[in-house]
């Protein structure tokens, strides 16, 4: 049970590292802020800025 | 043969047809086992005990002494035997077990010297944005849903009219002996660098050439994909309102599930993710609505120009919108759908275990196929790229995933590992292809130009190559999948689509939902590749304004405005334009097109096996470096053969100069042969980059070994981990 657990946990990881949840919440814990339409908005900014000229793959 | 000293021996035994539960399906039916024993010489099946002797005998002592045996119990080893999918699916995943657990540690451990206790970049530089070190598996994940593109679905499903041999087998060694190894060492230098770019490496290791080509290969391939990537498109959705429905669909979802992150539930990704899939789910179902309603179905009703039009327009507008408002909400959904999709197909193969109808090899390996024109050398290896060796993957293992990683040791499964995982999609691709009964295949993805328009001449030609099909098949075929038609669609979406389908509508729902899965796969191709589109229009708008901003400051300000639109602008014109030719040309585009992008793919890949081969060189090295130097042969012997028979080929199907010629002397259209010339030029341009990065690496390699040159590398300096104490203690 417990492995199945760790398993869940690590795949949920992956999803919120995937689709950007895991770098949003390391922002907000690195400038401690709290969720909100702003500091979303300006961790789009800040994203954006580092992941906009990274090409996509074929 | 290292380990025998120690004891250790590697033996192998490769049963043929054996009588199992597995295999007992068919082998109980006597009409069935008739038939298969008859093609087999020993005239019988094996039974599981002749094979467990064999297997007791290198198991035993009295073997102790053999090694490297590889024991082949094939009993059926006549061709015409029908495979079933799960033997691909069986071989392909021991081909990886083997070359993960033994050829990547050979790598791993004598070349690379991978170290436990340095400190990677995400460790040194952690500042919890772009350097983070993260667990293992969350970066194996995040590499491979980034590496996974529309190009290991597309490239075995072309390159499938050799039949299901010669693209498996390059997808298994070329992914093994090259895409893993390229992926692996390019992450582990870029590690060793601070997470340096594959350009800047170029440029620090090998010279200015290095880094001015890659970055020429880059754009070239980014116009080349895009236009190919639309083009697959447009001959997906051509005539068929219920698909273009749905894709249209899709740009609302976006733009809603871009508002809902900003407005409403700031951050909640995979939220809003399951949300716009139920929402796509809803518009498969009211395309079908779409499709049968009487002026709604014909507004939907679009012809080749006219997508590529809009695809041309999607383009310039998601280049120039804010990412937060349709690109980023798109690619979230697009991964979404992938990722399920992908695991979705892989559960459908296992379960359903269907047939491949395909023959091995077909009497297109002559170079006449009716999907690309030329011979199975060197045309397979350029058609499948992403699935065997991608240049581009070499851009993401030297982009986001070094600054992940937490412990050099694991780089290996991340490089290495993730390949593999992209090399098993394009196996299920080619499984996808080759289930269905070759004369669809070819019906669907033959130009009218080589099979003609009418369905009766196309199924008779068709018919005539040695593929049985009728019009009446194909137009049931396309009832069920609810098409008005389903041939000359080039491109393989939609015939991996009716794989697709075949798969799950046999797994879940029977014929009855067949249309619905069909929709589905097509969706899921066209949202998959739009994604690619307009993040890769951005990415080049990007790359432009970074090369004229050198050349006029105000250009390379990414948010001045006139910049902006006019690079989009220009980017937009630049692979617009080989799409129109594409949508334009008799031979249906995909001919032309998706050669020159493998061509430009493998030049990628060449930079990066010629930088990777510098390097080791550098690191003293040099007796292994056939492992990056063997596959940069064969890619350099492909590309350049590849390359002078789409210049100079006589035949006029395969030659752009000739079929430009052929076209002059019959009075034909100026454009068309501008046309030809043109993507003669590109090939030529693409060439003399790969002899010049070549001789540049070359001339380095014998400075370094002549003693000319000291050999050094520029790796950041040794800092002791933290990690391997903690998880010590």
């Amino acid at each position: 049970m417990k492995r199945m657990r760790t398993i869940a946990a690590v795949f949920m990881a992956i999803l919120q590292e995937i689709f950007d949840e895991a770098a949003y919440q390391r922002f907000l814990d690195r400038r401690k802020l709290a969720r909100s339409r702003e500091t979303y908005a300006a961790f789009r900014r800040e994203y954006e800025i580092l992941t906009a000229p990274r090409p996509r793959c074929c | 043969m290292d380990y025998a000293a120690a004891g250790i021996r590697a033996n192998a035994v490769c049963p043929g047809m054996v009588y199992t539960p597995m295999t007992s399906w068919r082998l109980d039916q006597p009409e069935l086992r008739a038939e298969v024993e008859e093609r087999i010489p020993a005239g019988r099946v094996a039974a599981p005990d002749e094979i467990a002797d064999a297997v007791a005998l290198l198991a035993s002592g009295q073997s102790s002494t053999i090694t490297g045996t590889l024991a082949i119990g094939v009993v059926a080893v006549h061709r015409g035997e029908p495979i079933n999918a799960l033997w691909l699916v069986v071989a392909a995943t021991c081909c990886y077990a083997l070359g993960y657990r033994f050829y990547s540690s050979f790598i791993a451990a004598k070349i690379l010297v991978v170290d436990g206790l340095r400190a990677t970049p995400a460790e040194r530089l952690d500042n919890g944005r772009d350097f983070v070190p993260t667990n293992k598996w969350v970066v194996f994940g995040h590499h491979f849903a980034a590496i996974a593109g529309p190009g290991p679905l597309v490239g075995p499903v072309l390159a499938a009219q050799f039949g299901y041999l010669p693209g498996t087998l390059w997808i298994l060694a070329g992914a093994v002996f090259g895409g893993c190894v390229q992926d692996f060492v390019i992450l582990l230098f870029s590690v060793r660098r601070d997470g340096k770019s594959l350009t800047e490496m170029a440029r620090e290791e090998g010279g200015k050439l290095g880094g001015i080509v890659a970055y020429a290969a880059i754009i070239s391939i980014i116009v080349i994909l895009l236009a190919v990537c639309a083009l697959v498109v447009v001959n997906a959705l051509k005539n068929s309102p219920w698909g273009t429905f749905t894709i249209a669909m899709t740009i609302p979802i976006a733009l809603l599930m871009g508002m809902y992150l900003r407005r409403i539930r700031p951050g909640k990704v995979l939220e809003v993710s399951a949300l716009g899939f139920v929402l796509v789910l809803l518009a498969i179902l009211g395309g079908q609505w779409v499709s049968q309603h009487a002026s709604l179905g014909k507004w939907f009703t679009l012809g080749a120009p006219a997508l590529a039009i809009f695809i041309i327009i999607y383009g310039f507008t998601a280049s120039a919108v804010p990412v937060w408002l349709l690109l980023a909400p798109r690619d979230y959904l697009s991964t979404f759908v992938k990722l399920g999709t992908i695991a979705m197909l892989a559960l459908g193969i296992i379960g359903l275990r269907p047939t491949l109808h395909m023959p091995p090899l077909t009497r297109f390996i002559d170079g006449s196929g009716p999907v690309f024109a030329g011979k199975v050398f060197p045309f397979a290896f350029i058609t499948i790229a992403c699935g065997a060796v991608s240049g581009f993957h070499s851009l993401i293992s030297s982009g986001t995933t070094p600054k992940l990683i937490r412990r050099e040791t694991e780089a290996r499964m991340v490089g290495y590992g993730a390949m593999m995982a992209e090399s098993m999609v394009a196996i299920m691709a080619m499984i996808a292809a080759c289930v269905l009964q070759p004369g669809t295949y070819f019906a669907i993805n033959s130009p009218s130009g080589i099979v003609g328009a009418a369905p009766e001449a196309a199924a008779t030609t068709i018919s005539n190559w040695g593929f049985p099909i009728t019009a009446g098949e194909m137009h049931s075929l396309a009832q069920a999948v609810g098409e008005q038609t389903l041939y000359n669609r080039t491109g393989g979406a939609p015939a991996f689509a009716v794989g697709m389908a075949h798969i799950f509508a046999n797994s879940l729902g029977g014929q009855a939902v067949m249309a619905l899965w069909y929709h589905f796969a097509i969706m899921f191709e066209a949202l998959f590749i739009l994604t690619v589109l307009d993040a890769g229009t951005r990415v080049g708008r990007f790359m432009i304004q970074d090369a004229l901003g050198h050349v006029w400051k105000p250009i390379g300000r990414t948010s001045w405005y006139p910049s902006v639109l006019a690079t989009s602008a220009l980017i937009v014109a630049a692979w617009g334009y080989f799409l129109w030719q594409g949508v334009k040309d008799p031979l249906g585009g995909i001919n032309s097109l998706w050669p020159l992008f493998g061509i430009a793919n493998q030049l990628l890949a060449t930079v990066a096996l010629c930088v990777a081969t510098t390097i080791i060189i550098k690191m003293h090295k040099a007796r292994y470096a056939s492992v990056t130097l063997l596959p940069l042969v064969w890619l350099v012997s492909v590309t350049f053969t590849a390359s002078l028979h789409k210049m100079f080929d006589a035949n006029p199907r395969i030659g752009f100069l000739s079929h430009a010629r052929q076209l002059a002397a019959t009075g034909g259209n100026a454009r068309l042969i501008f046309n030809d010339r043109l993507d003669a030029f590109v090939t030529g341009i693409l060439i003399v980059m790969v002899a010049m990065i070549l001789l540049e690496s070359m001339l380095e390699w014998i400075r370094i070994l002549s003693g000319r040159k000291e050999a050094k590398v520029k790796e950041s300096p040794f800092v002791p981990t933290r990690f391997a104490t903690e998880e010590q203690g």
